[in-house]
């Protein structure tokens, strides 16, 4: 056992993602969740929405929004297989799942914020 | 293990229950916490679901307003509150323990890393729903 | 207060029995008596093939880990009144072998913990008329993860390790770090070489059930996510700076 595994770069992924979606996640699914479309609280229009999604600084906070938490979820979801339904003997295909979900959803949110919203 | 021999002729091992989780509170509670996580994932769907329809125009996003407003989605969101508010209260609680932080010789308590946390939590939240909902 | 008092405590006998069961004894219920005293009522008493393991009596040789009502304990430290009236389910610790009724085999247990290099380790050793001196708060840096007494009852609390038998476990790890936060020790990297695997500290998902359980208080779960956060730190600093280079 000389090397050292590289465990702690996905350790500090999810770690970021877990603050991120403990900080975020909360207010965002009180108001678009339930506050806007049950009518507690005016909603904000679609042009001003867009418009403040347009602003280079919200797409980076929705880019790390969208990003990070599915890490998050990746590395958590990952261990839940292994130990609550035991089914380690899966492991490549978990990790790909995993993982590569969290990837596939990072690269779409990058789509979407970086290249195709005006 | 020891080897069975003449005078030990085998220990008996348990095999672990499938439903190992239900038997101890505790052990429930770490895998609700561990479930929150797919909630989390759902809230970055509805968002990136959220962005398209806002990116392809009124009609399309007043169709989205109009699905999250449909029963499914109202219990699925207000389940996702609950499990993502837990996730939250849980992670602040439990952050501190990674963290050793030592003032004048004296480590600080856990509550002396929780309190701003929760703090932080409180202002963003806030900053949030300001940014959303003015004028 | 009524002044008897069901057990129910795990048979085994391996050159006859197929698997454990359970057998019932009375034993009298007294103010200031312990598990481990009706344990030994019983085989002083009822039934003298009764075996279990026990030694100080008193909380800090580690011996006398069972499992009591579904929750690891030390039977040294646990009242039979809090248990009134009854009944009581004595059974041997989770997520170990069973060697017979209560006695459990601890065998992978001392393997891991050997593993871990609990002991002092440094590049060179100073001669034996020189001191290693330490301040108080060089001290209180590590004391709290040395009161570890080895009784395992982390171990019969963790459902990875109860899953996993290729998992270090908690207080394998948790000794690991007391030396890494030892003034005197310098052998972190050595340790985070044997350590940071999946069966290492990666294999640790947080349940937290190993503080629960502790005796000594030392607390193994935060002493894993400190470590993890070493281990974490390390990894960067390899990185950006890969070892070896100046």
């Amino acid at each position: 056992m000389g090397k050292r595994s590289n465990e702690p770069f996905l350790w500090l992924l999810f770690s970021a993602g877990g603050v991120v979606s403990a900080l975020l996640m909360p207010v965002h699914l009180l108001l678009f969740g339930l506050a806007f479309p049950l009518g507690w609280l005016d909603a904000p229009g679609q042009e001003k929405l867009l418009a403040l999604v347009r602003h280079p600084v919200t797409r980076i906070y929705l880019l790390i929004f969208c990003s990070l938490p599915l890490f998050h979820w990746a590395h958590r979801f990952r261990f839940t297989l292994y130990d609550g339904l035991q089914i380690k003997h899966l492991n490549e295909l978990i990790n790909i799942f995993c993982y590569g979900g969290a990837s596939l959803g990072t690269a779409l949110a990058a789509y979407y914020l970086l290249w195709s919203t005006p | 293990m020891i080897n069975p021999t003449e005078y030990l002729p085998r220990s008996y091992h348990t095999r672990v229950s499938t439903y190992w989780w239900l038997k101890r509170w505790a052990y429930l509670k770490f895998i609700l916490r561990e479930a929150s996580s797919v909630f989390v994932a759902w809230t970055v769907v509805m968002t990136l679901l959220q962005i398209r329809a806002l990116a392809r125009g009124p009609a399309d996003y007043a169709e989205f307003q109009n699905w999250l407003r449909s029963p499914l989605l109202l219990a699925l969101n207000a389940v996702s509150l609950a499990f993502v508010v837990f996730h939250a209260v849980t992670w602040f609680n439990l952050a501190p323990k990674a963290m050793v932080i030592r003032l004048r010789g004296k480590r600080l308590p856990n509550l002396a890393i929780a309190g701003p946390n929760f703090a932080a939590w409180l202002v963003i939240s806030a900053a949030v729903t300001w940014i959303l909902l003015r004028g | 207060m009524a002044n008897r008092i069901t057990l129910e405590v795990t048979r085994y006998d391996p050159a006859h029995n197929e698997k454990p069961r359970l057998d019932t004894y009375e034993v009298p219920l007294r103010k200031e008596w312990v598990v481990l005293d009706a344990l030994n009522y019983v085989k002083d008493h009822l039934d003298g093939s009764l075996s279990f393991r026990w030694s100080c009596r008193m909380g800090v040789c580690g011996s006398c880990g069972m499992t009591v009502n579904g929750v690891p304990k030390l039977t040294c430290a646990t009242f039979l009144s809090d248990y009134a009236p009854g009944p009581v389910r004595v059974e041997p610790m989770k997520n170990f072998p069973v060697l017979r009724d209560l006695v459990v085999d601890t065998s992978d247990f001392l393997v891991k913990l050997e593993k871990s290099k609990p002991w002092i380790i440094r590049k060179v050793e100073k001669p034996l008329e020189e001191e290693y001196f330490q301040t108080p708060e060089q001290l209180d840096a590590y004391k709290q993860f040395s009161m570890c007494i080895n009784c395992m009852l982390c171990y019969a609390a963790c459902p990875v390790y109860g899953l996993d038998p290729l998992f270090s476990g908690p207080a394998a790890i948790a000794l690991a770090q007391r030396y890494n936060l030892d003034s005197r020790d310098e052998g972190t990297s050595e340790r985070l070489d044997i350590l940071s695997h999946h069966d290492g500290i990666w294999g640790c998902t947080f349940v937290g059930e190993c503080t629960a359980v502790c005796p000594k208080h030392v607390d193994p779960a935060a002493a894993i996510q400190q470590y993890k956060l070493t281990a974490a730190m390390e990894w960067v600093k390899d990185l950006v700076l890969p070892r070896g280079a100046k």
